[in-house]
């Protein structure tokens, strides 16, 4: 985890470093438990063959959120506290599949009540495939010494 | 097809299926959560970043919905309402057998606590007039899936887009 990123070295078109991630079926079977979400098609292959038409089981959408929030926090470091992130599910990801997320910060701002944002646009691929897009709204500290978890009520707009 | 029915235009803007969580937010699934991407926050793991930043221990915002998902098996269980039960409802009573999620969108407020019991409840915000797609002829619906701890704070919003649809042919 990186240190603490201050919204003064983020700028639109910075690249964040990739993050590749060789996945098994374990990955897939634990990250559906640690969701809670107990549909076979993520634990079970005959199920996800028969029943879903796929080749494998899959990983599913709430543990791909939590993959997208530790790939945005790995690099603003704890004090970026997410706002918002708006998800397109295009294609699955299934056991020996190497994902690969990346991302690009498309903007950053001081809204008024002065938490400062980066907008970032994050995508999970496998190979050429483009498997989920997510857009992310997180808040970063304005300058060292200032924390977004603070912020409450008004103060808090993401 | 075209009309709503009055049913389902009544639900729009209604608060409905409100239910509180069957357990309280717990560190041990947060370490599970953690554990399964390789999360490494020290917000979830040292208690004096915890204490730095966020006051206490937090759970990471995106096991925001890990909190009212059933157990898989429980006693005298008559049947809960689902998480997205609007979303069933709405494809039975406007008779469209399938139907997809087009777009998720997740916002965070107040952030979750271990030893919080989240309430949640839908809402759903629209339905389009029917349209055609390549899957076939159906409505787009939106809903809100809102959440709040114990103490009525707002700790999040879900916004599910659907499409339901009856297949051509």
């Amino acid at each position: 985890m990186s240190a603490r990123l201050t919204i003064d070295q983020v700028k639109p078109g910075l690249a964040l470093p990739e993050l590749a991630v060789d996945v098994t079926a374990t990955t897939v079977v634990l990250g559906a438990l640690a969701s809670r979400d107990w549909r076979p098609m993520h634990h079970d292959r005959d199920f996800a063959q028969q029943r879903n038409g796929v080749r494998d089981i899959f990983l599913n959408t709430p543990n791909l959120a939590a993959w997208f929030e530790r790939y945005l926090t790995d690099w603003s470091g704890p004090t970026g506290r997410l706002g918002r992130m708006r998800f397109r599910m295009r294609d699955s990801i299934f056991p020996g599949d190497r994902m690969v997320f990346r991302g690009t910060v498309e903007k950053v701002e001081t809204d008024e009540t002065g938490c400062a944002w980066a907008d970032v646009a994050v995508a999970v691929s496998v190979g050429e495939r483009v498997c989920t897009e997510c857009s992310a709204r997180i808040a970063l500290p304005a300058a060292p010494g200032d924390n977004p978890w603070r912020r409450r009520g008004a103060d808090w707009r993401p | 097809m075209s009309e709503l029915p009055a049913e389902v235009a009544a639900w729009i803007g209604e608060k409905r299926y409100e239910q509180v969580g069957e357990f309280d937010v717990e560190r041990g699934y947060v370490f599970t959560s953690c554990a399964s991407v390789e999360n490494g926050n020290p917000l979830f793991w040292d208690e004096a970043t915890a204490n730095e930043l966020t006051g206490g221990w937090i759970a990471p915002p995106t096991m925001l919905s890990v909190w009212f998902r059933p157990h898989y098996w429980a006693p005298n269980r008559t049947g809960a309402a689902q998480p997205l039960q609007v979303h069933f409802d709405l494809k039975e009573k406007l008779g469209l057998p399938e139907a997809v999620m087009t777009d998720n969108t997740i916002v965070f407020g107040e952030p979750v606590r271990p030893g919080d019991r989240l309430r949640t409840w839908q809402v759903l915000r629209s339905v389009s007039e029917p349209k055609r797609t390549k899957l076939g002829m159906g409505r787009f619906w939106v809903i809100d899936v809102v959440y709040e701890n114990q103490r009525g704070e707002w700790v999040g919003t879900e916004t599910y887009t659907g499409f339901g649809y009856r297949r051509d042919g």
